[in-house]
């Protein structure tokens, strides 16, 4: 076991706990640097484009993990904020704008949107917030065909390529360049939100997600706290909305539906609740059945001369997994990979009620 | 002028008159107790102080401020840290994280200069942390310090329910029976906490508690409430002995001279 002795205060407010931790996360950021090398030498990159990705919808996730897992808010609607920022992207980018403009302009703007559609449900709690998100998100793509000028309705509408001074970026043309871009996205925003949670406005929104009552009583503004943590979470998903656009290439109606918004609150589920850990986890996951299915399904046919065709194993199989984690694993994996962290570094005095979460005392008589 | 001066106040939930045309005053410096049997409304008028009822009646001033002109979220601005009777601490944070929210009314950057880290919001969070130590120190709750709200005892609770209310440096603690569910030590140690509150820190402290033994030790003056109305204020030992406080614990056995018994 570590023991971190406080020196100063530096201690707690810096991004790593100790020497050893900033080791392994400086490991992490060269493996992901490195990863595209790989693909060079295997001369294929089609798995980086998965890969991809997957960082794509962990910047989402993060966005969403701000919102319900640190303030404790649900949203059934997070494709929504994609949608709008992909859309607004593409707006601005036939409008002229340059990309390195346009794109955090989008994030923006879809931010202000989200907060504006809201602020009405914002003050409803827990399932009425799911409902409510949830309406909006069956509406969306009623709403991208009514907006059919700006968005090509049914029919689609082409994503423009990437421009950063004078350098294109496609997805397929070049998918290293395309992979570093989103990689540096992810870097920053899971930077920001790294910051935020060592500052007062992350501790005010986990303390609304702990306690409305304390919260309060600690002059924690509800209304104010909540709507600032929808904004950044709306912006996060716009600007992985505005990302997955150039990803998919061209987008329709049918591209940011309902699926892709339970999708994303599924991932964080999967992937641990409350940690930004677990985004990447929970995308990892959600990018890997896909792929796995197929692979699973090929090797069945070739092998075994077995083939399964059934339609909906995907979504099946997806809720498979998420029913268990509920039950086994509230934690997510991230939770999971905690413990058994926990359990060689104390080895052999790990307990094993260790991170059952207690019951609180006597909330019965509760204000409200 | 009081530092806090709640006049004719009364507060119904439905046909229940929770607290009934109640006038109270607490000085600086002082300890001020409200004792009671059960139901009697003294969490309500904590309540209506921190705003988060609306009173029928009657005016709540704080350190020159109309209070019900503010809302339950300005309330800790004005200096005006409290507690809770049931235990209501971030379940999932640290206790250090509990404490550190307790300086929310502090806090001087916005989430831009948070979000980028700031060499200000840097400077902001060595005061705050610096000012957490302090409590932490005081109420010898280093060895808690990193550890998660949910696996701790009861009594460890209170005591950084306590600490997160200092840590917002108020001028006037709202405790909700800081002493119940603690053992007989804790409940000492209690004692002499809430003695240096008042006599080094400076801070006026009103507080509802069921043991007398305590209210005794601790506190100047004392308002026994019934059914939301009051029924004698003095010293500990007066409203002991008023016979309208007599009669309203008759049969409760909550009250005792010695001071040892308690609900
Ligand atoms: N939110 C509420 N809605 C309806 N009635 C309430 C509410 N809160 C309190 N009451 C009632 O108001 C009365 C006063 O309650 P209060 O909690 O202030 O009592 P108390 O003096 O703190 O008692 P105790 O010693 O048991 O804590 C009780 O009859 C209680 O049932
Ligand atoms: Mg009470």
């Amino acid at each position: 076991m570590r023991f971190v002795f406080k020196t100063s205060y530096d201690a707690d407010i810096s991004l790593f706990k100790h020497r050893a931790q900033a080791v392994w996360y400086g490991l992490l950021l060269l493996l992901v640097l490195a990863t595209p090398l790989y693909f060079v030498a295997i001369g294929d990159a089609y798995l980086l484009g998965e890969i991809t990705g997957m960082l794509i919808l962990a910047i989402a996730g993060m966005g969403l993990m701000l919102l319900t897992g640190h303030t404790g808010l649900p949203s059934l609607g997070h494709a929504t904020f994609m949608a709008l920022g992909c859309y607004l992207n593409i707006n601005l980018l036939g409008a002229g704008v340059p990309w390195v403009i346009a794109f955090p302009l989008s994030g923006l703007i879809a931010g202000l949107l989200g907060t504006m559609i809201a602020l009405p449900v914002l003050r409803l709690h827990g399932v009425y917030l799911a409902l409510a998100t949830l309406a909006m998100s069956m509406l969306t793509g009623d709403f991208v065909v009514i907006a059919e000028p700006w968005t090509g309705g049914i029919a689609g509408a082409a994503v423009p390529d990437i421009n950063i001074f004078g350098m294109e970026i496609n997805r397929y043309s070049t998918p290293y360049k395309f992979y570093y871009l989103v990689l540096f996205v992810a870097i920053m925003i899971v930077w920001f939100y790294r910051n935020l949670l060592r500052t007062p406005t992350g501790r005010s929104f986990t303390a609304i997600r702990d306690s409305e009552i304390s919260a309060r009583a600690m002059g924690i503004n509800l209304t104010q706290t909540k709507a600032l943590s929808f904004f950044l979470s709306a912006t996060a998903a716009g600007l992985a909305g505005a990302l997955f656009g150039h990803s998919a290439g061209y987008v329709t109606n049918e591209t940011f539906d309902l699926v892709m918004s339970i999708t994303l609150l599924l991932m964080i589920v999967i992937g641990g609740l409350g940690f930004i850990h677990g985004a990447f986890f929970g995308a990892i996951v959600v990018g890997i059945i896909p792929v796995a299915i197929a692979n699973g399904r090929t090797f069945l046919a070739t092998t075994f001369d077995v083939n399964i065709n059934v339609p909906g194993l995907e979504s099946a199989l997806f809720a498979f997994i998420l029913v268990c984690f509920i039950l086994f694993e509230p934690m997510g994996l991230y939770g999971r990979w905690l413990k058994i962290r926990t359990y060689f570094e104390l080895f052999p005095f790990y307990r094993k009620d260790m991170f059952k979460r207690q019951k609180s005392y006597l909330k019965t008589d509760r204000i409200q | 002028m009081s530092l806090l001066e709640i006049t004719d106040v009364t507060l119904r939930f439905g046909g229940l008159v929770a607290v009934d045309n109640v006038s109270l005053k607490v000085e600086e410096g002082e300890v001020f107790a409200l004792v009671g049997p059960n139901g009697a409304g003294k969490s309500t008028i904590f309540n209506l102080i921190s705003r988060f009822y609306d009173p029928a009646e009657g005016s709540i001033r704080f350190d020159g401020h109309d209070l019900l002109k503010n809302s339950a979220d300005q309330v800790p601005g004005f200096g005006i840290a409290r507690t809770f009777q049931n235990i209501e601490l971030f379940e999932q944070a640290t206790v250090l994280q509990n404490l550190l929210v307790g300086r929310h009314r502090h806090r001087q950057t916005g989430m831009l200069s948070n979000i980028v880290f700031s060499p200000k919001a840097y400077r902001e969070e060595l005061r705050h942390r610096a000012a957490v130590e302090e409590v932490i120190e005081f109420l010898n709750l280093q060895h808690y310090r990193d550890k998660m709200i949910g696996g701790l005892p009861y009594g460890v609770r209170k005591v950084v329910e306590l600490g997160r209310a200092l840590a917002s440096e108020p001028k006037l603690l709202l405790l909700d029976e800081p002493a119940s569910g603690l053992s007989v030590e804790e409940t000492q140690d209690m004692a002499f906490w809430i003695e240096d509150i008042q006599k080094q820190m400076g801070i006026s402290v009103m507080m509802v508690e069921h043991d007398m033994g305590l209210v005794s030790a601790v506190s100047g003056r004392v308002m026994a409430l019934s059914d939301g109305k009051e029924l004698a204020t003095g010293t500990a030992a007066e409203v002991q002995s008023h016979p309208a406080v007599i009669e309203a614990y008759l049969g409760t056995g909550e009250i005792s001279k010695t001071g040892t018994s308690r609900a």
